[in-house]
């Protein structure tokens, strides 16, 4: 087996079990990363083992004990841990592999704990879990290396110091922490797919990983619509990766997008998943923008939308959670299901509260719609108002080439 | 571990309860106590006299300043404490959520720090 790839692809798994066996997430990165590098000396020459996941874990877990005895006080904890070594005896039994998994849930309830800042636990999730290198993570969230990595130290001395608890919660708490569990996990997933400034590959990277994570959830927590529902929802949306952004770099409109190169495979199996959790009951925010992301993704062409079903959706969706985020969706909906007119009325009554003062999605709608009505210089002075709004360079791009077809 | 469950309530909501009310608020504190106390759990916890009732002391170089309150302007006051035996953070929180005045009132989490590892603000 390619070391490099068992690095990418198992090393949470492998770190989830370490954690359990060494009860502590800093000497089992540390020990790991000594095991791969005795791996990278050993296997070229000696061959692959026959379980390498197995090897490694009992490798580390040597290597920490050898840690812990040189370091006097530690003695007690390196005979505990010494004590359970049915693994460092038999490094290349196979290890139980339902043990695995559990390990591996067991270490995402533990990153995504309540009690954990938000970014914390979206930070920790995608080091621990995800494998994904501290520099990385920094580079995806804009914040400098020492400050990810700080908060990582933070968050790891808060789970050992606050006693969170390395366990997959009782049925009687599983729901409310499963809530927060898909929270993190979506966060990942917007932190890639609509941030538009930092490094492409690591945002198409960050989509990648919560997919992943997110069905390994479905997999190990079958039965819970909701995550049946996230899952949908990101593929669905991911499956216009190449779509929404041309070879230039330029934002391209789900309208103007090009539907042969959205992933059909991906879209299926998505929308397949949010009828799968319709029918198991879910009814969460997740279930009605999957519903809505299906919809947009099994219209041949934009015309044949169904904006009635979507803005019907989007009305829902505000009884459930209302933002003015999600008013301004709709009443874009409402727009192309019904008349223009009403939908920039509806905007224009959001616009009156100014609880979106900030919000350039607000005056670059409200200017899509007037240009759509061919009011012309009332939508370049709102596509304006939105280009003083926008901070990110794609959308100010797009922002800017609309202004100029407009006034041309 | 042991924690320390601080209790935040609405003083003025508790003064507006009726004498049935509070009578069946702390039948429900004692039960919890005993069952928590009957497995070991339970290492202390008191009611406290109200904010009106508190002295707050300083020293600064050298002078002792003795004034009245704390009567910060917040909603919510410290009105008790339970000290607690856990396993771990999640069981803390677990007997946190069956405090009577968690339901209208606020439960602070605080692990108890262990000398050594005392964790940096």
């Amino acid at each position: 087996m390619d070391l490099e790839k068992l690095h990418r692809e198992e090393s949470g798994r492998i770190l989830a079990t370490l954690i359990r066996l060494l009860g502590d997430f800093d000497l089992a990165e540390e020990m790991l990363q000594e095991a791969y590098a005795v791996a990278m000396q050993k296997w070229p020459s000696e061959g692959t083992p026959a379980n390498p996941r197995a090897w490694l874990i009992s490798t580390a877990r040597h290597k920490a004990i050898d840690r812990l005895r040189r370091v006097q006080r530690f003695e007690r904890k390196a005979e505990e841990i010494a004590r359970t070594a049915e693994i460092a005896v038999q490094p290349e039994s196979n290890l139980d592999e339902e043990m695995l998994v559990d390990d591996g849930l067991r270490l995402i309830f533990t990153c995504c704990h309540p009690s954990l800042p938000l970014e914390a636990r979206v930070a920790l999730t995608l080091r621990t879990v995800c494998g994904i290198t501290t520099e990385e993570i920094s580079r995806a969230f804009l914040v400098p290396a020492a400050t990810m990595a700080q908060r990582l130290v933070r968050a790891k001395g808060k789970i050992r110091e606050a006693g969170i608890p390395y366990r997959v919660p009782s049925p009687e708490e599983l729901r409310d922490r499963l809530d927060g569990v898909l929270l993190v996990v979506y966060l990942i997933f917007n932190e890639g797919y609509l941030a538009t400034s930092g490094d492409a590959l690591i945002r198409r990277e960050l989509c990648a990983e919560a997919i992943r994570l997110e069905r390994v959830l479905c997999c190990l927590l079958p039965k819970q619509p909701e995550a049946q529902a996230l899952l949908g929802l990101m593929l669905l949306h991911d499956s216009r990766r190449d779509a929404r952004v041309s070879a230039e770099g330029e934002l391209i409109l789900l309208e103007e997008q090009d539907r042969s190169s959205w992933d059909r495979e991906q879209i299926r199996e998505g929308t397949d998943l949010v009828e799968l959790a319709l029918r198991g009951g879910a009814v969460g925010v997740y279930a009605l923008q999957a519903s809505i992301a299906a919809l947009h993704a099994n219209a041949k062409t934009a015309k044949e939308t169904d904006w009635p079903q979507i803005a019907a959706l989007y009305d829902v969706l505000l009884r459930t959670s209302p933002s003015p985020v999600i008013e301004v969706n709709r009443a874009v909906a409402v727009a192309m299901a019904r008349s223009i007119e009403e939908g920039l009325a509806l905007l224009n009554e959001i616009e009156r509260r100014e609880e979106l003062k900030e919000f350039h999605l607000l005056p670059a709608a409200e200017a899509d719609l007037l240009r759509r009505l061919g009011r012309k210089s009332e939508a370049a002075e709102a596509y304006r108002r939105a280009l003083t709004l926008a901070t990110n360079d794609i959308e100010r791009r797009f922002l800017r080439h609309r202004l100029t077809t407009l006034t041309e | 571990m042991q924690y320390l469950l601080l209790i935040y309530h609405s003083e003025q909501g508790f003064e507006k309860t009726t004498e049935s009310g509070r009578a069946a608020i702390y039948q429900e504190y004692g039960q919890l106590r005993e069952e928590l106390s009957a497995k070991g759990k339970f290492l202390g916890g008191n009611q406290l006299a109200a904010t009106t009732m508190a002295t707050t002391v300083r020293v600064r170089e050298g002078k002792r300043v003795v004034t009245d309150g704390p009567f910060a302007e917040t909603k919510e006051q410290l009105g008790g404490y339970f000290l607690v035996n856990a396993s771990d953070l999640d069981e803390a929180i677990a007997i946190a959520a069956r405090i009577p005045s968690a339901r209208n009132g606020t439960i602070e989490v605080r692990p108890i720090a262990v000398r050594g590892q005392v964790a940096q603000a």
